[in-house]
């Protein structure tokens, strides 16, 4: 057999998850914003530290894991995350609280995932998406933004505004997104309003 | 005879913040759906806590899950900083964190609160925890859980507008003066927690993210920053906030909210604020209520000559004045709160 390293997990489990769920808390209560965060982790490419740090923070046998097609052909980045957060790694997206997007550009729909019902729309799925850059482009309004704020991430759907004001259209319902990108992470819930800028 | 000598026992150590890290994660992802649907109750699985439910084991939970080793804890119960509850919850998170404590509305960055919200304007980086004993704004008009779950899901709050309407057919005014309904980014009727109705200004645009938790009843909600916070009412009715005919006893403060202290058997009382940290810093800016006394650097020099105290008033104009110390002994009836 062949001896692979897994590659480490937090250095310190408790503090280095506090920091990441602080940064997520931050990311989800001011969209757009993008909010510090800083790792050592180093997991398997193609996923990014910043986004394997939301998930060893936030994910553990309770909450079913989807991967797109670019993280899940790679079985090293499937051994460490079940390694260090024990969370199930499923193939249908409609079971997954948590879902990791390495691949924006090519995501699947908003409505692949769970969206919630109406009377547990907590019931729905957190996607951390990987994103190269933030940038500017787009205009945000809604709770938590003092007027409105620019944002912008890439790559995205070239169509993400139009699937965002689907998802904002649902509320209460729908998904949350979490970008995760070099040293931030930026926070899109379900509540935010998203324009061309 | 081992490196322990007879007699030491083991020192107790707990994992950091009390909570083991996977009741942290479930909390935490209850925290982010709650910042994401505003207003909303997030179910969660609380715990029992080395606390009676009734005592805050909601917001215990709360502050546990985002507690880190840098913040800085300040914890008030109806205001003050000084109280059983306050106390004793500043002591558990010393204990069993090692956080840093202060009853500075400023430096604090986490802020555990039962029943107030500061006089101080809270800053964007703040997080104010409220101790919640019953979330659910419609309980006490529909008991079934089921029930109220579907009239949030379809956002029919008629019943809620029937409550207040009959305060006003039986009163003359809605009566409601505390845990007064509020209705969160034009979606979701919430519960502020047992604050009076004098705070809930207060949660409308706040800089600071607000966490609310309820610990016997499982539940966790959330006002991102800046989220429009309405107070329910009519237009021919409109929603007012109590008043106070004189300032604080204390500090001269107006525009605060303030408790009821009795001073003796014949009628005595004094109105002083109910958020002490605001209240000491007012007077140690060197505001004046009208039975604080003269400051002790002020103070005339008094010859030996003792002064005459016959008449059995509480206080003589020239005395030192009353001290949080010694009100703390006294009655304190918080308005009208429960």
């Amino acid at each position: 057999m062949p001896a692979t390293l897994l590659a480490n997990g937090f250095d310190d489990p408790v503090f280095d998850s506090q920091a990441a769920f602080r940064t997520a808390m931050w990311a989800l209560a001011r969209p757009g914003r993008v909010e510090p965060i800083i790792t050592a982790l180093t997991p398997p490419a193609p996923l990014n530290p910043e986004a394997a740090a939301l998930v060893l923070a936030l994910c553990d046998y309770e909450t079913p894991l989807w991967l797109d097609a670019a993280l899940a052909r790679v079985p090293e980045v499937g051994d460490f995350l079940r390694f260090h957060t024990g969370a199930p790694i499923v193939t249908d997206a409609r079971e997954a609280r948590f879902a990791l997007i390495a691949e924006p550009a090519d995501m699947p729909d908003f409505s692949d995932f769970a969206q919630g019902s109406p009377e547990y729309p907590d019931a729905s799925a957190t996607l951390i998406v990987q994103v190269e850059a933030f940038t500017g482009g787009l205009v945000l309004e809604g709770p938590g933004i003092k007027g409105r704020a620019a944002f912008g991430a890439t790559p995205l759907p070239a169509d993400i505004v139009a699937r965002l004001a689907e998802n904002r259209a649902l509320f209460p319902l729908g998904v949350d997104l979490l970008l995760a990108g070099p040293g931030g992470v930026a926070g899109l819930p379900r509540s935010v309003t998203v324009k061309e800028g | 005879m081992n490196a322990h000598s007879v007699g030491t026992m083991p020192e107790i150590t707990y994992n950091f913040a009390y909570l083991d890290e996977q009741t942290k994660r479930m909390i935490r992802r209850a925290i982010l759906k709650a910042i994401a649907v505003p207003g909303y109750q997030v179910p969660f699985a609380a715990r029992e806590m080395p606390m009676p439910y009734g005592w805050g084991t909601g917001g215990v939970q709360v502050t546990a899950a985002v507690l880190g080793p840098q913040d800085v804890l300040k914890v008030i119960d109806q205001g003050a900083d000084d109280t059983t509850n306050a106390v004793a919850i500043r002591g558990f998170f010393e204990k069993t964190a090692r956080v840093a404590t202060t009853t500075s509305a400023v430096e604090a960055t986490i802020i555990q609160t039962r029943h107030r919200v500061p006089e101080t304007p809270l800053s964007e980086n703040q997080i104010l925890v409220y101790q919640v004993p019953i979330p659910e704004p419609l309980r006490f008009l529909e008991p079934r859980e089921t029930e109220t779950r579907q009239l949030h899901a379809l956002a029919e709050y008629g019943l809620m507008h029937v409550k207040l309407y009959e305060d006003i057919a039986r009163h003359g005014h809605i009566a409601t003066t505390y845990a007064y309904p509020v209705e969160v980014a034009g979606r979701y009727v919430m519960d502020p927690s047992p604050i009076p109705k004098f705070d809930n200004p207060k949660l409308d645009d706040c800089p600071a993210l607000q966490l609310f938790g309820a610990g016997r009843e499982k539940r966790i909600y959330a006002i991102p920053p800046y989220t429009k916070v309405r107070s329910l009412d009519f237009e021919d009715h409109p929603f007012t906030v109590q008043r106070f005919a004189k300032p604080c006893a204390l500090c001269a403060a107006t525009g605060v909210y303030l408790d009821e202290v009795i001073l003796d058997d014949k009628g005595g009382r004094m109105f002083v604020c109910s958020d002490t940290d605001y209240c000491n810093g007012r007077q140690a800016a060197g505001h004046r209520g009208e039975m604080a006394g003269e400051p002790p650097s002020s103070r005339p020099v008094r010859s030996a000559e003792p002064v005459s105290r016959d008449d059995g008033a509480p206080f003589s104009g020239d005395g030192p004045g009353l001290s949080r110390a010694m009100l703390s002994g006294m009655t304190i009836q918080g308005g009208d709160q429960p």
